[in-house]
């Protein structure tokens, strides 16, 4: 049995590059050993996108994008379908789930520096994939055709239709009619299950193979490859297989416990996974009083909402959105630091990126709200240092004192 | 430790933005006393639903047989429903009434109630059918608290009664009550809480909106035990595994 298996693989190897591609990316690709919890978002985010595609797969064999029948086929999923509550959940809770991971694994990146020279082109890739993840998820949630679902969508088409000269007929363009309507469900569904996803696997194995190429940051942002071995290994690098595949094994099932937490007990979470008001069917007829997006835009949408119209116009506060999500694009030359990561910087830069994180938590949290004046003043300031912690950079990382690297990793 | 103390700042970012959940309703609304295991409770909810609530409203993604999930036997939900002969079991909860004619006297098509407990929730379903009031100034003729100028008209009224409202001035602030004029089959004269009686009816009926809401609550609870309990084991010997393999690096 075993000769026969080796003759198969060897067999296959003539052909095919199985075993030399194997020891690239697995059990010859050396990782940092100093790796720490951070570093479990990256193979977290690869099987939530596994777990996105095989449980749309059964979706929608289900599900029907005609706005006369989706939202009745989703609550038939639910009902009559054979182990169809089950996928719905998994699948809205992926879909949230896939943003906690993505934005861990991105503030992991802040973190480390791992966005820093040789990474830029990876951290691009990543951001690509960041975008594409966001129009995944845009026009997945006007699918199952609830009141958010409908005017969510129309609230965000909108937003484009404020773009001088050619709003009107981009805003068009991608709902196919005047309003959101059958067509843009057509064509939504169509992005969402075919597209976008094909984009996604394609750019998510182009981040891997940049990745293997300058191989992984680590929690101290030091080269591993300074100091090798006699044969060309990094002497602070293991190689992922077996040591880092049973680690992020372990990390899976603890990730896999709380997921299954939130699908088997609380699948719609008070109301932010699943919004309560998108189990009224959409009825273009009547504005819901309050729309709010979901939980992971919430951030822009509020830097959207704090930005004042000129001239009647809302297309300053759609740039000051647009800008929010492609500045992180630049980082990599924002940057100035003589050190990458957070534990070798100064207390400059450490106090930049806690106030980073209380505005994006305070943005996504006031996104959720309805704009009084107080929120929007709240809004206001915390756009401010949102775009601060960018702009302000290439400066308070160049005046920033930092402690001396080491020049061997560590491990806490 | 660092672990231990990352996760506390996940925690945090979490509760932080589970308090974005307080959000402000005006009228207090009662605790529902939802308890999916009370399988009378639930099969007296379908009965009141099934004879009251389906003359108007439809719900029309639910099966009279997925009522076999709550313990009702085919013959029961045929006997004990009452359906008409040409009602199959297979078939989903149609409202009596056609939509075109329930627009014609109410203004507005009167919602489908298969998902109601989950757009609306159950504590509000339960103030909602209890607070209803007599109002001459409304075409209906009631008039209610957390639904103010609600287009449907009180069709439990025989069972609660005649609730008029009261507006009490207690230290500047404008205190609504709703006081019992004329008892009704379910409630005693003086009470003007009906516990017992019409109070117990309707959290029979939201318990049963909750159920139907989401049917796959019956299983999803002792499912979840059963594979948060496998993915604990398997998170334990993943663990041991990854020990005995990173025991040689130092």
């Amino acid at each position: 049995m075993m000769n026969l298996l080796k003759n198969l693989i060897g067999w296959i190897d003539a052909r095919f590059p199985l075993i030399s591609t194997w020891k690239a990316h697995v059990s010859e690709y050396y990782a940092p050993k100093n790796f720490n919890f951070w570093y479990f978002f990256g193979s977290l985010a690869l099987m939530v996108l596994v777990i996105q595609i095989a449980s749309g797969i059964f979706l929608t064999m289900n599900y029907k994008p005609d706005a006369l029948f989706a939202f009745a086929s989703v609550e038939y999923i639910m009902r009559d379908v054979q182990w169809g509550w089950l996928l719905r959940y998994i699948h809205s809770t992926g879909a949230s789930m896939f943003f906690v991971v993505i934005y861990l694994h991105m503030f992991r990146g802040l973190m480390y520096g791992s966005y820093r020279k040789p990474r830029e082109l990876l951290w691009i890739i990543g951001m690509i994939i960041y975008l594409a993840l966001m129009g995944e998820a845009f026009m997945g949630y006007l699918l199952p055709w609830g009141q958010m679902s409908f005017w969510g969508a129309q609230v965000i088409v909108n937003l484009f239709s404020s773009v001088p000269f050619i709003g009107h007929d981009l805003a068009i363009l991608i709902r196919g009619d005047f309003v959101v309507s059958d067509t843009t469900l057509n064509r939504f569904f169509a992005l969402h299950v075919i597209a976008i996803p094909l984009i996604l696997v394609l750019i998510v194995v182009a981040h891997l193979v940049a990745l293997h190429e300058v191989g992984s940051n680590n929690p101290d942002g030091i080269e591993i490859k300074k100091h090798k071995d006699a044969n060309g290994h990094p002497l602070d690098g293991i190689p992922f297989h077996p040591y880092y595949t049973v680690k992020d094994g372990v990390g899976a099932v603890g990730f896999l416990i709380i997921f299954c937490a939130i699908v088997f007990f609380a699948p719609d979470m008070g109301g932010y996974f699943l919004e309560y008001n998108n189990f009224v069917p959409a009825n273009p007829m009547k504005t819901p009083e309050h729309i709010a997006p979901v939980w992971y835009f919430t951030p822009y949408y509020a830097i959207l909402r704090a930005v004042p119209p000129l001239f009647g116009s809302q297309f300053p506060g759609v740039v000051a959105m647009g800008v929010a999500t492609v500045i992180f694009f630049f980082l990599p030359w924002l940057d100035r630091g003589k050190v990458k990561s957070i534990r070798y910087r100064g207390p400059i830069y450490k106090t930049f990126l806690a106030l980073f994180v209380v505005s994006f938590v305070g943005l996504g949290w006031l996104g959720l709200m309805p704009a009084t004046p107080t929120y929007t003043l709240i809004s206001r300031i915390l756009a401010v240092v949102y775009f601060a912690f960018f702009l302000l950079m290439p400066w308070y990382t160049r005046i920033d004192t930092c402690k001396p690297e080491p020049d061997r990793v560590t491990s806490k | 430790m660092k672990v231990i103390h990352k996760l506390g700042m996940l925690a945090l970012l979490l509760t932080a933005s589970a308090m974005a959940l307080a959000s402000g309703a005006d009228v207090h609304l009662d605790k529902a006393p939802i308890d999916l295991k009370n399988t009378a409770s639930l099969q007296r909810g379908a009965k009141l639903f099934t004879s009251r609530c389906l003359a108007c409203h439809s719900a029309s993604y639910m099966r009279y047989n997925r009522l076999r999930d709550i313990g009702m036997s085919e013959d029961q939900i045929k006997k004990d429903l009452e359906l008409p002969e040409d009602v199959k079991l297979g078939s989903t909860m149609q409202a009596a009434m056609d939509a075109n004619s329930a627009k014609l006297a109410f203004g507005e098509a009167p919602p489908d109630l298969s998902v109601i407990a989950r757009s609306r929730s159950a504590d509000w379903l339960y103030t909602y059918m209890r607070t209803f009031y007599a109002d001459p100034g409304r075409a209906s003729g009631w008039n209610n608290l957390v639904f103010p100028s609600v287009g449907m008209p009180f069709v439990l009224a025989d069972l609660q009664g005649k609730q008029v409202l009261r507006v009490e001035n207690k230290k500047g602030h404008e205190v609504k009550k709703l006081v019992l004029e004329s008892p009704g089959t379910m409630c005693t004269a003086g009470s003007s809480l009906c516990v017992a009686g019409y109070d117990a009816a309707i959290a029979d009926l939201t318990n049963y909106l909750v159920f139907m809401s989401d049917p796959s609550k019956m299983v999803r609870y002792d499912l979840g035990y059963i594979v948060l309990g496998f993915l604990f084991v398997l998170f334990a010997l993943l663990y041991a595994l990854k020990k005995e393999v990173w025991k040689d690096l130092h």
